[in-house]
């Protein structure tokens, strides 16, 4: 499985590679806005993305609108440190599947990682 | 500014460097800033806008930067370390965040994270926007976080800790 990491933080990208890598995935990529995100959307057709919110030149919510334009189906995670009741329905609307406050604990990265595996999983079964 | 609303930076501030770090902050009496104390080695700056203008400014000795940054990348990060700023903007965004979630009512934006490094230099903010300085003790050492913040209206309400919005 490929996972596409979009985070202007290297070190959240590195902290969240490091929980991916327990869960045994080791297939990422890396982006650090959302201009960047979109190059490596096309070029590697992820099976998963983690999104940040506020990143610069093109930010979270704006690259997930454009990738639910032509894709409904690749599941979405938005990681941010927005907590507010109505960025979080603002996520949902855009597209989002799954959503995650930053701070964040090893353990609740790695249970919404694979909550939200399992609904893409179930889902695919039904 | 009011000090009602400085509980949420506390809260916030003890949520992000638990969460983050893993390690407990002790959290003194704020203090109306004077002059340019703090003066520090490494700030990271956050700017708010929106329905609320002000800034927060997290202010670590490069000594204690390292400790923590190195506590929250879970690898040593010394001053020269490419992720040095990174990380420790990273941390002051999400103290931003998370106090500003606390403010029901308003829609209020945070800038990104802008670090300064430089030995014993000072941050100067608006003169017109009352400044609290809240010492922050830990096991890395002290650091100091500055908040001025203005609200163009009263929150409908400050949330307390723990019920901000998450997705299950």
């Amino acid at each position: 499985m490929k996972i596409l990491l979009v985070d202007d933080s290297r070190t959240i990208r590195n902290i969240q590679k490091n929980v991916l890598k327990q869960l045994g995935h080791e297939d990422v990529v890396e982006a650090e806005d959302g201009v960047q995100a979109l190059t490596q959307y096309g070029i590697a057709k992820p099976d998963l993305m983690l999104v940040d919110w506020n990143m610069p030149n093109m930010d979270g919510i704006t690259l997930i609108r454009k990738i639910r334009e032509t894709d409904r189906k690749t599941p979405i995670i938005m990681c941010t440190t927005e907590a507010e009741k109505s960025r979080v329905l603002e996520a949902v609307k855009a597209g989002v599947n799954n959503y995650i406050v930053k701070p964040f604990t090893v353990e609740s990265l790695g249970e919404k990682i694979s909550q939200t595996m399992a609904k893409i999983g179930a889902a695919a079964a039904t | 500014m009011d000090v009602r609303y400085i509980n949420p930076f506390i809260h916030s501030i003890r949520n992000t460097f638990q969460t983050m770090c893993g390690f407990a902050t002790n959290v003194e009496k704020p203090q109306l800033k004077h002059g340019n104390d703090p003066a520090s080695d490494v700030s990271g700056v956050i700017g708010f806008s929106g329905d609320a203008a002000g800034s927060v400014v997290l202010h670590f000795s490069f000594e204690v930067a390292s400790k923590v940054a190195s506590a929250f990348a879970k690898i040593t990060i010394d001053p020269q370390h490419p992720d040095f700023a990174d990380a420790l903007g990273e941390l002051a965004n999400m103290v931003a965040g998370g106090a500003k979630a606390q403010f029901e009512g308003l829609r209020i934006s945070i800038s990104l994270p802008n670090v300064i490094v430089g030995k014993n230099h000072s941050v100067s903010c608006s003169k017109t926007t009352p400044r609290i300085v809240i010492p922050c003790n830990t096991e890395c050492g002290t650091f100091y976080v500055e908040v001025g913040m203005v609200l163009a209206r009263p929150a409908t309400r400050v949330a307390p800790v723990g019920e901000v919005g998450v997705l299950s």
